[in-house]
């Protein structure tokens, strides 16, 4: 029961971020209601005993992405409101959220039409069930079910060992990039004023 | 009454939808990155919905996974955004319609 309340209050507070994201005009606004959309995800991820990952939700999403949101908001000027009721290409908007229905409508059919889920598809190409790694959480003194951070990094550390690093080098990459991206072009051409060198 | 996997589903399928309306109707390039974050954690949703439900580690390594590579994704986007209003005083996306810069 108290699930229940948890599952829809969150859900709540996710998706009318999510509907804050795309209707604010401006762009902080739309950057706070990510914040709370990120939140009400986070306590899904409680609710689920996925503790690890939902710490990590807040700290990552909630803290640094959004963070870097509104940093560059900030940077860029933060008086650039958008006027929502200006549609600049005709029937960009209907047919929008014409897609938007139909993926839903898709995603929905495919979830409730289909059949029971198994392993037969996974033993028909692969000749092995898909499971891997069974998410036996351990059980404390309480009887409460205990973190997933053990479970986590052993799966991370030995079947994705080769995923880890190239993620590590997928992030260095990204950073490089970045930087040769903002990279100001004409700081060639600027006259370093050095003391010692200033002639008069 | 008992809220099970489906339920989860359900709600990452309305929140991928309204990522996916927003990445298509803002203009803004920063709206629609937050847009494509949200269909992102949509995913991240459903992946631990799974998790739960087939009894299988596997999909909470894939939110890790997620998680980073849309880090990656906001720094590279982010620099993007930067590098071209140094060059154009209005920011939206109908603008760019060239590679040229």
């Amino acid at each position: 029961m108290i699930d229940l309340v948890v599952f829809l209050i969150s859900g709540a507070i996710v998706l009318g971020g999510a509907l804050g994201v795309i209707l604010a005009t401006h762009p902080v606004r739309a950057a706070l209601s990510l914040i709370a959309s990120f939140f009400g995800v986070a306590v899904l991820f409680v609710i689920q005993e996925a503790h690890f990952l939902a710490l990590v939700q807040v700290v990552v999403y909630a803290g640094a992405i959004v963070v870097l949101f509104l940093f560059v908001i900030m940077l860029l000027g933060v008086d650039s409101t958008e006027d929502l009721s200006i549609e600049p290409l005709a029937g960009q908007r209907g047919l929008a959220i014409g897609i938007g229905a139909v993926t839903l409508l898709l995603i929905l059919g495919g979830l409730f039409l289909s059949g029971p889920g198994g392993d037969d598809g996974a033993v028909a190409l692969t000749g092995q069930p898909s499971r891997t790694r069974a998410l036996d959480l351990p059980i404390d003194a309480d009887g409460r079910p205990g973190g997933d951070v053990d479970l986590l990094a052993d799966d991370l550390f030995s079947r994705n060992l080769l995923a880890v690093q190239a993620t590590a080098l997928l992030l260095t990459i990204a950073t490089v990039g970045a930087v040769v991206l903002v990279r100001n072009r004409g700081a060639e051409d600027l006259v370093v004023d050095e003391p010692g060198t200033a002639s008069g | 009454m008992e809220v099970t996997e489906t339920w989860y589903l359900v709600l990452s399928a309305l929140l991928f939808s309204i990522g996916l309306v927003g990445l298509l109707v803002r203009r803004n390039p920063l709206i629609m990155f937050m847009c494509v974050e949200l269909m992102l954690n949509s995913v991240n949703i459903s992946f631990v919905a799974f998790s739960g439900a087939l009894d299988d580690i596997a999909g909470r390594t894939a939110v890790f996974f997620v998680l980073v590579v849309a880090a990656a994704e906001v720094v590279v986007g982010l620099s993007l955004v930067v590098a071209l209003m140094r060059r154009r005083p209005t920011l939206t996306a109908d603008d760019l319609t060239a590679l040229k810069g």
